[in-house]
């Protein structure tokens, strides 16, 4: 995972379901690239054209709710968005975009002080947003320590694999 | 200080005395379930985990093709033939392919695959059903999924638990659905996240299995993270009729602390509309049908509402009549099981006779994969569960939900309709 992060603000509203972040039909693809053309298809058709890789997605509530479709962080992944800042995530998307290695960030201060089109640079280690554009900074809300130490190992696949060997074991 | 049921069930898979909320638990699993979508990202997952070959236990595995089934093009042919290679090569007991299973939450409960006081969990987010038996089961993306396929465990959060006790008698047209569709209007779509929500009360008692189903079912339009009612005579005489397996049934402690308590009076309740665009914006049928909203399509069938009894209630108010001329109606039974004991019942024949399109077991129609997709500016109710832009196809079609005997009234006049007024008339 990159550590710093630096890129231009894509604002949505509260419950960006994964609906629209992946519409089902296309829930069939496999490829990261090809479900990135569609990130954000439902709410926001432009967004896959009109991002750069290295944006940022910036939300109120509740994002990512609805269904436990892991493509939806892979598609927002594979458009080439960096991060999510959101106030607050849907439970199985929070997981899901954890194991795919998208950042995310909880921060209710730094969503409310970001507008569309922000320049935005984010320090994933230490959790700070800083607004470029107008010289703000923020801190997201820490991640529980469990959670900090799989985000610290590489994600959810080194865990699996020392957890297998201690099994083996015994 | 007590224990929660969500508590006491993870407690005895973490091998622990106690849990509290907030904690981390390393649960083991008593049955992994995927479909040909999740379990396609999990295989590809588990190839990429060293020392991964096996599956933990291959019986305590559940593989259902339902998604893009039948396959609608070749790309979800792949799919579904990469999940079907799978189980072939893990040798996993339980695998249902086309025609001999059905929507996984409605064919695992059927199957006996499910018990009081186990931990499932599936990558499925509407794998919360399974805790009207009285499990633990949750839904989870496909990385968390292949990690449960080679551990036989995974690590959760133990929830904070809110208790919803609902008291009074559900009058006549008025089902388990509405009941849940109201709660969740209450609760609003991200007032139980990260949350237990343990069904309490003598309403809920009074439910059948399948109601029960309904409402655990939609726990996570609520944001839960299950849904939970506590076993009883009726849980233990449904499981038993289905498998020999033991199971331990658990019970919340009497001095179990909840995150908070919410009393739902269903005295008054009228049937509940979910309108566009979220699950939480629920109004009255009464409410509802003050503005004439004409219907293009009807859906009934999913996991929420595919069961044998919701497929009664609605032939019960079609029988002999014709749907509306300006719209179709589609129904899904919701596993092959009950697509056979429909059609011994003669409810096939009835709903093809009104004029509705039966087709085969899948979930296609309700997440906009196929088999009932929608199309610019048109108008469904629907059984299902969700309702965002775009769920059921068209960004530019709206959703509505409802219970089985709401989509089918509304059947019969080709506009959202208050059951209530088509079982008086007998229209």
């Amino acid at each position: 995972m990159e550590r710093q992060l630096r890129g231009f603000a894509h604002k949505y509203g509260k419950n960006v379901d994964t609906d629209v972040i992946i519409p089902g039909k296309y829930c069939n693809l496999v490829d990261p690239v090809e479900l990135g053309k569609h990130a954000l298809e439902g709410l926001d058709p432009e967004y896959a054209a009109r991002m750069k890789p290295g944006d940022i997605v910036v939300a109120d509530t509740n994002f990512g709710c609805g269904s436990s479709r892991e493509v939806a962080p892979i598609a927002l992944k594979g458009a080439g968005t960096a991060a999510i800042i959101a106030k607050s995530f849907a439970r199985i998307f929070y997981r899901n975009a954890l194991n795919i290695g998208l950042p995310i960030f909880e921060s209710v201060e730094a969503v409310d002080g970001i507008e569309a089109g922000d320049e935005l640079e984010v320090d994933a280690t230490a959790g700070t947003v800083r607004n470029l554009s107008k010289g703000t900074s923020y801190k997201a809300v820490a991640f529980p320590p469990f959670m900090q130490s799989l985000i610290e190992a590489g994600g959810l696949k080194p865990y699996v694999e020392r957890r297998l060997a201690e099994k083996k074991s015994g | 200080m007590g224990m929660t049921l969500t508590e006491k069930i993870l407690a005895r898979h973490a091998g622990l005395g106690r849990v509290e909320p907030g904690q981390i638990i390393n649960a083991r699993v008593d049955l992994v379930l995927a479909n040909e979508l999740s379990a396609a990202v999990s295989i590809g997952v588990m190839r990429s985990i060293a020392g991964a070959d096996r599956v933990f236990d291959s019986e305590k595995i559940a593989l259902v093709e339902d998604h893009f089934v039948p396959a609608k093009d070749a790309q979800s042919a792949n799919l579904a033939k990469m999940m079907k290679d799978f189980a072939r090569e893990q040798n996993v007991k339980h695998f249902f392919d086309v025609g001999r299973g059905g929507i996984e939450h409605v064919v695992l409960p059927e199957q006996g695959l499910i018990a009081p006081g186990e931990v499932i969990v599936g990558g499925d987010s509407h794998t919360c059903t399974f805790g009207a038996l009285g499990a633990f089961a949750t839904g989870m993306g496909s990385t968390d999924i292949a990690a449960a396929f080679v551990l036989g465990e995974v690590w959760l959060r133990v929830p904070p638990t809110i208790k919803i006790v609902y008291r009074g008698r559900l009058r006549e047209m008025v089902f388990a659905k509405d009941l849940m569709l109201q709660t969740i209007g209450i609760l609003g779509i991200d007032g139980a996240t990260y949350c237990a929500i343990e069904f309490h009360g003598p309403t809920v008692d009074e439910l059948s299995i399948t109601g029960r189903i309904t409402m655990a079912n939609m726990a996570i339009e609520a944001g839960a993270k299950n849904g939970i009612f506590h076993a009883d005579a009726k849980t233990i005489a449904y499981v038993r009729e289905r498998t020999g397996r033991e199971f331990m049934v658990e019970r919340a402690d009497v001095d179990a602390v909840y995150q908070r308590v919410v009393e739902i009076d269903v005295d008054g309740l009228e049937p509940q509309i979910a309108c566009p665009h979220t699950p939480d914006n629920v109004r009255p049928v009464t409410e509802v049908t003050r503005e004439d909203i004409p219907l293009d399509q009807v859906f009934i069938g999913s996991c929420t509402n595919g069961y044998i009894e919701d497929l009664r209630v609605v032939a019960a108010i079609l029988a002999g009549k014709r749907i509306a001329s300006n719209l179709r109606v589609i129904v899904n039974p919701g596993s092959q099981q009950v697509w056979m004991q429909a059609a011994e019942e003669g409810i096939l024949t009835t709903l093809a006779a009104a004029g509705c399109a039966v087709n085969t077991p899948g979930c296609g129609a309700c997440f906009g994969g196929h088999m009932g997709t929608l199309g610019d500016g048109e108008r469904c109710l629907s059984t299902t569960n969700r309702n965002y832009v775009g769920r059921m196809g068209s960004p530019k079609a709206e959703v509505y939900l409802g219970s089985p005997a709401t989509c089918a009234a509304s059947a019969l006049t080709g506009k959202i309709t208050d059951p209530r007024i088509v079982s008086a008339v007998g229209a």
